[in-house]
């Protein structure tokens, strides 16, 4: 099973939520499937009404930020949810909230947006990704 | 259009970005049947690498690109 990307998407920002949307995309274009664990700020940013409302940029970029938040718009680039979404039509995505996380929140179900399929624990997350592939933490 | 293209399926992914003409071109290829052509349009840098590079990893034919002005296209073949 080397056909595989694991991400750990730990990050909230809508800046490190395009990446996880492109890669997760170019894995499709290859066939592989992916594994996405959200978790901390990660999973904030899977609450329902978050991925239509999030505009938060990483705050270590406060020059560049929003500047290149404000090119995306006016190049009508289509939302890291959006890309996300339709990713996971064409391909093997599946999307898991991190347990501890969800307990610490006092989550339900309900509070996730729809594309999270599941809610695992860690070790669930890492014998997934331990089956081969690329992991990367975001 | 050129009569040649008529019989193509026309994918117009210009204004989209890496990897969003690759995305289309593969939905476009599903949806096609073995033997038919599809033109994918893109203007993004990264198709010209990743469209060749796909079309060849999944075994299709590109049949060739052909530069417009400030877009490209891209000719390929279904094969399987």
């Amino acid at each position: 099973m080397q056909d595989r990307l694991s991400l750990v998407v730990f990050s909230g920002t809508v800046d490190k939520l395009y990446p996880v949307a492109i890669m997760a995309s170019g894995a499709v274009a290859l066939g592989k499937d992916v594994e996405i664990f959200v978790t901390f700020y990660g999973l904030e940013a899977f609450r329902k009404g978050q991925p239509q409302t999030n505009m938060k940029m990483d705050a270590n970029y406060p020059e560049t930020g929003p500047m290149m938040m404000k090119v995306m718009m006016a190049k009508k680039m289509p939302s890291w949810y959006d890309m996300l979404r339709q990713a996971k039509e064409m391909g093997n995505i599946k999307v898991h909230a991190c347990a501890t996380t969800y307990d610490l929140m006092d989550m339900k179900k309900e509070d996730l947006d729809p594309i999270v399929d599941d809610v695992i624990g860690v070790t669930e997350f890492l014998s997934r990704a331990s089956e081969g592939g690329i992991t990367l933490f975001l | 259009m050129a009569a040649s293209t008529s019989q193509r399926i026309i994918l117009d992914a210009r204004g989209s970005f890496c990897p969003g003409p690759l995305m289309e071109l593969i939905r476009g290829i599903r949806q096609a049947k073995v033997g038919e052509e599809l033109e994918v349009w893109s203007g993004d840098q990264g198709s010209k690498k990743d469209i060749p590079f796909w079309v060849q990893k999944a075994g299709h034919q590109l049949l060739g690109v052909v530069e417009e002005q400030g877009y490209a296209r891209f000719i390929v073949k279904k094969l399987k």
